[in-house]
């Protein structure tokens, strides 16, 4: 599903990021809209996990804007657990609540958060459970689960608020190879889903298939962008085409 | 050793029960002291990282035979000399806060330890979710923070129980204390000594076994 132009879900306006001395994100500044499914290429330390967290706010922004849904959460003020309802996020190694099985890991945050009541937040749960293929882990603890089940679980927690938005952190590097198409595969069905996605990810293969947009990072900045066609298939940047041909 | 059971029995006895309410008391406040302290030493405020570790450090660098004579002699001599504040501190007073102060340093390093150990990724998803910060501690960080102090905590408690020996010195008739006056009336300090030793042995055994059954109800199924 093609993004809509007309609605832009987040703006990033001159965003910088210190870690310290270290200066990880530079000068960043995009938009992305509504529908968009934008894929984050780059060699590591490139910056472009950091650029995902500072999204929902998990990095505190040292400089610039990020308004996410009219909300600008570089400001202090603005109450961030109220935006990252709307904001789901998958991370690298899952992160599933290890203390609680699979149905309390879908139901906590929307009951905690006063979103659905707790039969509410169940059906949702089995709803999305299904989508992802686990019902039948429903009573399992993440332990019992393979590393695909996990992150798959993980995705259908981050749904089960409903979000506008889904961030993935790198949701296939901790993956023995045979379990990664599982994953990609539920992506994917979100993507043609239209839901609005931003991905971390060093499948380019993935990017090429999926990516309304690509964008590639090195240093801090945003390097080149564009459509998978002419950011994977005909970069133009020296550092692009270097990086591609190292890991394509 | 039979004059010893017969004769002081009850007194030893009812001694171990003033250790018993001694060690309660002191564990009682250690364990707010622990929690409140452990938090301070893991929220991200550099100000009350520091009041912990300072917390932590006099405490642990000063002997609790010197933290006993300090607070229930040092202490009020300062109260009446300085501002002229009459006050007596009961032996069991003194003897509470001594033992709460020791033991509430060591929960609070236990506490900052079991929480920090907790996978940062953890925190992280449930912030993602939308859950404030001591929501997200309560239902998912704390949880599994507990169940690896557990083991720790049991541990300190046997230490504390045990360290209630050390306030017979300020004159808490505890088990130590009322046996060595039997002694000093007896002489028979290796039947007095081998029975106070035992009653210490069958109570932190008792609390050791509780510890492991604990320990193995909350690893179930994990």
């Amino acid at each position: 599903m093609a993004a809509n132009r007309n609605n832009v879900k987040i703006h990033v306006e001159n965003l910088k990021k210190n870690f310290g001395k270290l200066e990880v994100l530079r000068d960043i500044s995009t938009d992305i809209y509504e529908g968009e499914v934008v894929v984050i290429i780059g060699p590591s330390g490139s910056g472009k996990s950091t650029f995902l967290r500072c999204m929902n706010r998990l990095e505190e922004i040292t400089g610039g804007h990020v308004v996410v849904d009219g909300y600008d959460i570089s400001d202090k003020k603005v109450n961030i657990n109220k935006v990252r309802e709307n904001v789901g996020m998958v991370f690298q190694h899952f992160n599933l609540f290890g203390n609680l099985n699979v149905m309390k890991n879908l139901t906590l945050a929307p009951v905690d958060t006063k979103r659905m009541t707790r039969e509410e937040a169940e059906k949702e749960a089995r709803f999305m459970l299904d989508k992802v293929g686990l019902l039948d882990k429903i009573d399992a603890y993440p332990s019992q689960l393979s590393g695909g089940q996990k992150q798959r679980v993980a995705i259908a927690r981050a749904l089960c608020m409903h979000p506008d938005i889904m961030l993935f952190d790198e949701p296939t590097s901790a993956l023995d190879p045979e379990m990664v198409g599982e994953v990609l595969n539920v992506m994917k069905q979100l993507a043609a889903e239209g839901m609005t996605m931003i991905i971390v990810t060093h499948e380019i293969g993935f990017a090429r298939e999926v990516a309304d947009r690509v964008i590639f990072m090195d240093g801090g900045y945003i390097v080149e962008e564009g459509t998978p066609q002419e950011v994977i298939l005909n970069p133009q940047e020296p550092r692009t085409i270097d990086f591609l041909n190292k890991v394509l | 050793m039979v004059k010893i059971v017969t004769v002081y029995g009850t007194l030893l006895l009812r001694a171990f029960g003033q250790t018993l309410l001694l060690a309660l008391c002191g564990l009682f406040f250690a364990c707010i002291l622990g929690l409140i302290f452990g938090m301070l030493g893991v929220v991200k405020n550099r100000a009350c990282n520091w009041i912990e570790t300072i917390f932590v450090n006099i405490i642990r660098g000063v002997p609790m035979i010197v933290l006993a004579y300090f607070i229930y002699f040092g202490v009020p001599y300062a109260m009446k000399n300085i501002i002229g504040l009459n006050i007596t501190l009961s032996a069991l007073k003194a003897g509470t806060i001594c033992l709460a102060l020791n033991c509430g340093a060591y929960m609070a390093e236990i506490i900052r330890g079991g929480i920090q150990s907790v996978d940062k990724g953890q925190m992280e998803a449930a912030r993602s979710l939308g859950l404030p910060y001591w929501r997200a501690m309560q239902r998912v960080v704390l949880p599994q923070a507990i169940r690896i102090m557990i083991p720790s905590i049991i541990n300190q408690f046997i230490i504390t129980l045990k360290d209630t020996s050390i306030l017979s010195i300020i004159g808490f008739p505890e088990l130590v204390n009322t046996a060595k006056n039997v002694v000093a009336n007896t002489f028979m300090s290796f039947q007095t000594w081998a029975i106070v030793a035992v009653m210490y042995l069958v109570v932190i055994t008792l609390l050791s076994m509780l510890a492991k059954r604990l320990e193995r109800r909350l690893n179930r199924g994990r």
